[in-house]
C-alpha cells in the first residue's frame, strides 16, 4: 500500500524541483536551441526560396539575350535589306538617268542633224536659186545671140546641175 | 461451506495479488500477441512501411503493458 | 596481438570455471546459519525512498551517505543528517531536536514514544503492526530527491552546454549533435501534430522539460551504482506531480468547446447526454490517472524484474544459477533502456495530446 501512496515531502520537493528545472532550462536551453534550430531553418528556406529566384533570374536573363539577339538579327537583316534596296534603287536611278541624258544627247543630236538638214536644204536651196540666176543670166545672154545655142545651154546646164 | 472455510482461514492476500497479475498478464499476453501478429503480417503486406509500423506497434505494446501494470499496482494495494 | 588476445581469453574463461567450481564449496564448508534471504525486502527496500543513500556492505556494515533530514513539526522545522539514527530502520535509536523525540521505522520519521517495547523499538503497533505514533511532516532531503537533484543538474548541464555548442550560422557541434534531434523530435513528432502550429510554441518547453526530466531519471535508475540507481521516476509522487501538472494546465487551459463536449456532447442523442457527460467527466480525472501509474508502474515492474532475477542467485543460494539469472537481468535491462525512452516519450506525448484536445476548437 504505501508503495502507492505519494510522499508528501517528494511530492513538494518534486514540484520544486521541476518548476525551478522549467525556468532554467527555457531560458538557458530551449529558448536558443529552439530559436537556433528555428532561425537554421528559416534560413535554409530563405536560402532556397532565393536559389529559386537566382534560377528564375538567369532563365529571364537568357530570354532576354535570346530575345536581344534575335533583335539584333532582325535589325541586321532589316539593314542588310535597305542596304541592298538601295542599290537596286541607286543602280536603277543611274541607269535611268543615263538613259534620261542618253536620250536627251539623241534628241539634241537629232535636232542638230534636223537643223543642220535644214540648213543644209535651205544652202542648198539658196545656191540652187543662185545657180538657177546664173544660169538665167547665162540663157538670158545666150539667148540674146542664138535660140538654139540657148537651148542647148539649159540643156546642159541642167544635165550638169545634180540635185545632190 | 466454502464461505465459513474462507472466514475460518487466515487469507493470504498475497495469493490473491499473485493470481490478479497473472490474469492481467494473460490479457496483455493476448493484446501484445495480437498487436505483433497484426504488425507483422501489415509489414508483410507493405514492406515499405516497415519503419512507420514497427514505431507505433511498439507504442501499442507499451500502452497494452501499461494496462497490465495497471492491474499489478491494483495487486500491490491490500 | 592476436595469440595474446586469445590467451587472456582462455585466461578469463578458466578463472570463471574456478570461481564457479569452487564458490559452491566455500559457501558449503561454511556454516549455514545465515538468516533467511528475504527478496521482496530487499526489493521493496531498493524501489522505495531512503533517508541515507546506501552503497553496500562491508564486512556485515552497511556504508552509506548521510543525507539531510528537514522536519516540520509543532515545535518549527528541525533539520540534522540522517547519520544520527546510525543505520537503523526500526525505530529503536532516537534522535532529540528542539525537546522533541524522533524515531525512524521503515525509513519513515515518527515521534518516539515515551518508553521502548521489548524489541527496544520507540513505537507503538496496532494488531496488523502498523505504526500508531504521529509523523511530523517529512522535507527531508531523501535518497529520490537528492537524486532528483542530480538529475537537474545533469539536465541543466547537458542542456546548457549544448545550447552553447552552436557555431555562428547554427551549426551544431559537440554535445548538440546528440541533443539536436531529440529536441527537433518533441517538437515535429509530439508538439506540432497534438497541439498544432499554432499554439504549439507556447508549450514546447514544458513538453521538452517534461520528456527530458522524466527519461533522464529513468535511465538513472538503471545505472546501478551510487549518484544513480534510485527509483525516482518509479516512485508514485514523482509521477504524480507531473501528471498534476498536466491536469491542472488541461483545466485551465480548456476551451468553451472542450467544456461543452464533457458536459453536453453536441451530435449525439439528447437521452444520452447525461451518460456520456458521466463518463466524460470521469475521463477529466482518468487521463492523468492514467498516466501516473502508467510511467510509475512500468518502471517499478523494471526495477522488480531485475532485482528478483538477480535475486534468484539469492533464493536457490547457488552460484549456478547466476548465469541464466545474469543474463535474464542483462537482457530486461538492454529491454528496460528501450522501456524508459518509450515510457517518457509517451508521457510526453499524452500529456501534450491531453493539452491539445483541451485547446482545440471543434468545426461544427
Amino acid at each position: 500500500m504505501d508503495l502507492v501512496t505519494p510522499d508528501v515531502g517528494l511530492i513538494f520537493w518534486t514540484f520544486i524541483s521541476f518548476v525551478i528545472l522549467f525556468f532554467v532550462l527555457k531560458k538557458f536551453a530551449w529558448k536558443p536551441i529552439v530559436g537556433t534550430v528555428n532561425d537554421r531553418e528559416q534560413s535554409i528556406k530563405d536560402a532556397l526560396a532565393s536559389a529559386e529566384n537566382a534560377k528564375k533570374e538567369m532563365k529571364n536573363l537568357t530570354a532576354d539575350n535570346e530575345r536581344i539577339l534575335k533583335e539584333a538579327r532582325a535589325e541586321r537583316e532589316i539593314m542588310i535589306k535597305e542596304a541592298r534596296d538601295l542599290k537596286t534603287k541607286m543602280i536603277s536611278d543611274a541607269k535611268e538617268e543615263a538613259k534620261v541624258a542618253a536620250d536627251k544627247m539623241i534628241s539634241q543630236a537629232q535636232e542638230a542633224i534636223k537643223n543642220e538638214k535644214k540648213s543644209a536644204i535651205a544652202d542648198l536651196k539658196n545656191q540652187v536659186a543662185s545657180l538657177s540666176i546664173e544660169i538665167a543670166e547665162k540663157v538670158v545672154e545666150n539667148e540674146l545671140s542664138d535660140k538654139e545655142k540657148q537651148l542647148k545651154l539649159v540643156e546642159d546646164m541642167l544635165s550638169d546641175t545634180t540635185l545632190n | 461451506m466454502s464461505f465459513a472455510l474462507l472466514q475460518e482461514a487466515t487469507v493470504d492476500y498475497g495469493a490473491f495479488a499473485a493470481i490478479g497479475a497473472g490474469l492481467a498478464a494473460i490479457g496483455a499476453g493476448i493484446g501484445i500477441g495480437n498487436i505483433g501478429g497484426s504488425a507483422i503480417q501489415a509489414m508483410a503486406r507493405q514492406p515499405e512501411m516497415m519503419g512507420k509500423i514497427q514505431a507505433s506497434a511498439i507504442i501499442l505494446l507499451a500502452f497494452v503493458e501499461a494496462v497490465a501494470l495497471f492491474a499489478i499496482v491494483v495487486s500491490l494495494i491490500k | 596481438m592476436k595469440t595474446t588476445k586469445f590467451n587472456v581469453f582462455r585466461i578469463f574463461i578458466l578463472g570463471v570455471f574456478f570461481v564457479l567450481v569452487s564458490t559452491p564449496t566455500f559457501a558449503i564448508s561454511d556454516e549455514p546459519e545465515e538468516e533467511e534471504f528475504k527478496v521482496t525486502e530487499v526489493i521493496m527496500h531498493h524501489i522505495k525512498d531512503a533517508h541515507d543513500f546506501h552503497l553496500l556492505d562491508w564486512d556485515g556494515h552497511p556504508i552509506s551517505i548521510p543525507l539531510p533530514v528537514l522536519l516540520w513539526t509543532e515545535n518549527g522545522l528541525v533539520a540534522f543528517m540522517s547519520s544520527e539514527f546510525r543505520h537503523d530502520d526500526s525505530g529503536k535509536v532516537i534522535v532529540e531536536r528542539n525537546g522533541q523525540k524522533f524515531v525512524k521505522y521503515h525509513e519513515e520519521i515518527y515521534y518516539a514514544s515515551n518508553s521502548a517495547d521489548e524489541n527496544g523499538t520507540y513505537m507503538l503497533f496496532n494488531e496488523e503492526h502498523d505504526p500508531l505514533n504521529e509523523h511530523p511532516f517529512d522535507f527531508s532531503i531523501t535518497k529520490l530527491v537528492f537524486t532528483m537533484f542530480v538529475s537537474m543538474l545533469l539536465l541543466i548541464l547537458i542542456f546548457g552546454f549544448s545550447a552553447r555548442a552552436y557555431t555562428k550560422n547554427g551549426v551544431p557541434k559537440g554535445i548538440a549533435k546528440f541533443t539536436e534531434p531529440l529536441v527537433v523530435f518533441i517538437r515535429d513528432d509530439v508538439a506540432i501534430p497534438n497541439i498544432g502550429e499554432r499554439h504549439y510554441k507556447k508549450f514546447l518547453p514544458f513538453l521538452l522539460t517534461l520528456f527530458f526530466f522524466i527519461w533522464i531519471n529513468n535511465i538513472m535508475g538503471l545505472i546501478p551504482f551510487f549518484p544513480f540507481s534510485a527509483n525516482l521516476s518509479g516512485n508514485i509522487a514523482f509521477t504524480f506531480v507531473l501528471a498534476l501538472i498536466t491536469f491542472v494546465m488541461t483545466t485551465i487551459l480548456g476551451t468553451k468547446d472542450y467544456w461543452k463536449h464533457i458536459f453536453w456532447m453536441p451530435g449525439v442523442p439528447v437521452p444520452l447526454k447525461p451518460f456520456l457527460a458521466l463518463i466524460e467527466f470521469a475521463g477529466i480525472f482518468i487521463k492523468p490517472a492514467s498516466l501516473m501509474i502508467r510511467l510509475f508502474a512500468n518502471i517499478t515492474a523494471g526495477h522488480i524484474i531485475i532485482l528478483s532475477l538477480i535475486s534468484l542467485i539469492f533464493i536457490f543460494k547457488s552460484i549456478w544459477v547466476s548465469p541464466g539469472s545474469i543474463f535474464f537481468a542483462v537482457f530486461v535491462g538492454l529491454i528496460e533502456v528501450l522501456v524508459v525512452a518509450i515510457q517518457a516519450y509517451i508521457f510526453t506525448m499524452l500529456s501534450a495530446l491531453y493539452i491539445g484536445s483541451a485547446m482545440e476548437k471543434h468545426e461544427h
